[in-house]
């Protein structure tokens, strides 16, 4: 570990593997032009989920695949942010710009109240704990009459397109803008995440926490350190859907789905690794979106049954996700030259 | 608020809590045999109850009177889970294995939701019907025998695990699997035997809640949060420690909602979780 680390911190953040700089270069470029050629709002409503989801995915892996404890109830934090940011709107008017912030804030201080006693102890009581929090929250903010109980809060609507109100009615366009702009800030943080010191102390401690534990890393700080971040990159998904949607309701945005779905795209694309969620994401949205045009409405879940048994066959022949298909030496950059 | 609600409230908690001790039990044995939680225990909970259903609406057969042929069913489907799932990630990580059991846990539902509809369905007129008043506090019938049927399930289950040589060979697997194999005993076979047992146990709960308990396809994710909860603060792996724990969280849930408000009855079931952890990781009876 402690070579690579030398390794990689003695050579400047931008000499990756060239081929694949030019191709990721090309690709935010070709992203950023796509709206110019006129798609018509669903392939508009495709992208801005497969961002969201490529996000939200990649939140549950700085925890899940880096730092290696499993949260099943990944949507609380979801639900934190998109409440946040209508209520502060519709109470006192204040922007969705700021309060995203504050969503952040909120779930990065329950992140540490929840991490603190559960990170301590070995994975299953995380996971279990996690479980009830997702639940419980969808059940408080059921009952709870401040922020409009179980029908939910409905944002009031501005007369027209407003950036204060960060509210498009006329077209998809800028909230296509602002999910990628959010999707690019993440990827390029969680990336420098995992490069950086931090982020090889988190495998550290996912892979051998008595190793790291020698090694004078405080396991549980790093744990609760994953989480928080964690948190926060969840909490501006569930402002900027709320913002997209404009109405919410604990059904929707507690929904443990989400939770599923976050796991789900992870594991399908490559736990533990950066591109992992991209990957899920660009194929299980897709899926789900299609899946919900022509099976939809019937009342049986079946996407979800697909979601299920993706996740079984993955487990059991591909437990490091589709990117392993891909060779490594393409994803890393060249060690000897 | 008088003593008799109170004790209304004990006796109802009481009786929950055995019907989520012999829940418990079962995922307990799992986990003590192979280290896996079985995160579809609510599903399996809720196909026994389905199993209870379909076998009383399709061939009038009572639930009372179907409970071994829904404890056979579910025991298969351990054996099944097992060779078809389990067998496969017994070695991975256990963030995969995690991962497998909970994408075992949609995809049943799922299933479920498509073939019977998410409709509520309940038994109509089963042979265990109305209330046994003692003084002023009113026992249901149904709620009463399924609780006593689960006691004597529970300790058979540990008469079963502790005395027989099945058992015992049950016990020195989960103590070291590669020890118990130089000895003899073929570990795969008993991970299939304890996953069919684990689920008989939820069988026979799901069996006997179909008397009077609503079945619809969420039914298990509440007993099944539960039932961790109670593995969790009866130790991982210790089969007693099941018992105490259903029994805790069965009078916390009543009492509490009771005596605060009746639909946070999870946060309080949460509130022991957290306590327990933070002050006893390993839990009551814990091994680790």
């Amino acid at each position: 570990m402690d070579s690579r680390l030398e390794f990689a911190k003695s050579e400047p953040i931008w000499n990756t593997n060239n081929r694949v700089f030019s191709i990721i270069a090309g690709l935010i470029i070709l992203l950023f032009a796509l709206p110019l050629f006129g798609m018509n709002s669903f392939y508009l409503h495709l992208f801005i989920m497969i961002f969201m989801h490529a996000v939200m995915a990649q939140s549950w892996n700085v925890i899940a695949g880096f730092s290696g404890q499993i949260s099943l109830g990944h949507g609380a934090f979801f639900g934190i942010g998109a409440y946040a940011t209508s209520f502060f709107y519709m109470e006192y008017g204040i922007t969705p710009w700021i309060s995203i912030f504050f969503g952040m804030f909120v779930s990065a201080i329950f992140a540490v109240l929840i991490g603190i006693p559960m990170l301590r102890l070995s994975g299953h009581y995380f996971a279990i704990a996690t479980l009830l929090i997702g639940i419980s929250f969808q059940v408080v903010f059921q009952r709870w009459d401040l922020v409009g109980a179980a029908s939910g809060l409905w944002v009031t609507m501005t007369p027209e397109d407003s950036w204060f109100a960060l509210q498009f009615h006329s077209s998809k366009v800028p909230y296509y803008y602002v999910f990628l702009v959010f999707f690019l800030i993440t990827f390029f943080l969680v990336w420098l995440l995992s490069r950086s010191k931090l982020g090889y102390r988190l495998r550290a401690v996912r892979d051998d926490p008595q190793a790291a534990l020698s090694l004078c890393i405080n396991v549980s700080n790093y744990k609760i350190i994953a989480y928080v971040i964690s948190a926060m990159i969840m909490a501006p998904m569930g402002s900027l859907f709320a913002q997209y949607i404009l109405i919410i309701d604990p059904d929707r945005v507690f929904n443990i789905e989400i939770s599923i779905i976050v796991l789900l795209i992870t594991v399908l694309g490559g736990i533990g690794n950066v591109w992992g969620p991209i990957i899920g994401a660009s194929i299980l949205v897709p899926i789900s979106e299609y899946s919900r045009i022509y099976l939809g409405g019937t009342g049986g879940a079946v996407d979800l049954i697909f979601y299920g048994l993706i996740l079984m066959i993955i487990c059991i022949f591909r437990p490091n996700g589709l990117i392993s298909f891909i060779p490594k030496d393409i994803l890393e950059r060249k060690k000897q030259r | 608020m008088t003593s008799e609600i109170i004790i209304q409230a004990i006796v109802t908690g009481l009786m929950m809590g055995l019907i989520y001790a012999l829940i418990a039990a079962g995922l307990s044995l799992i986990f003590g045999l192979m280290e896996i939680v079985n995160f579809a225990h609510g599903e399996h909970l809720m196909l026994s109850m389905f199993s209870s259903f379909w076998l009383w609406s399709l061939f009038g057969l009572d639930p009372l009177f179907s409970i071994p042929i829904t404890i056979l069913l579910l025991a298969f489907c351990g054996i099944i889970t097992h060779y078809f799932l389990i067998r496969y990630i017994l070695k991975a990580k256990m963030l995969i294995q995690i991962c497998a059991t909970f994408g075992l846990s949609i995809f049943i539902r799922s299933i479920a939701q498509l073939l019977w509809t998410p409709d509520f369905r309940n038994v109509d007129k089963p042979l265990l019907e109305g209330r046994i008043e003692i003084g002023s506090v009113f026992i249901g019938q149904p709620q009463l025998y399924a609780s006593l049927v689960c006691l004597v399930a529970f300790f058979g289950l540990y008469w079963f695990v502790t005395k027989t040589e099945t058992g015992l060979a049950l016990q020195a697997t989960a103590q070291d699997r590669h020890a118990a194999e130089i000895l003899g005993i073929p570990s795969n076979k008993m991970f299939a035997i304890g996953w069919a047992i684990g689920l008989g146990c939820v069988g026979v709960a799901g069996g006997m809640m179909a008397n009077y308990f609503f079945i619809f396809t969420d039914v298990g994710i509440n007993f099944a949060l539960f039932a961790f909860v109670a593995v969790a603060l009866g130790g991982f792996g210790s089969i007693i420690g099941c018992l105490y724990a259903g029994i805790i969280i069965g009078l916390v849930e009543s009492l509490g909602g009771l005596l605060i408000d009746p639909s946070f009855k999870l946060l309080y079931v949460f509130a022991i979780y957290l306590l327990v952890v933070i002050y006893k990781p390993q839990g009551l009876f814990g091994r680790y």
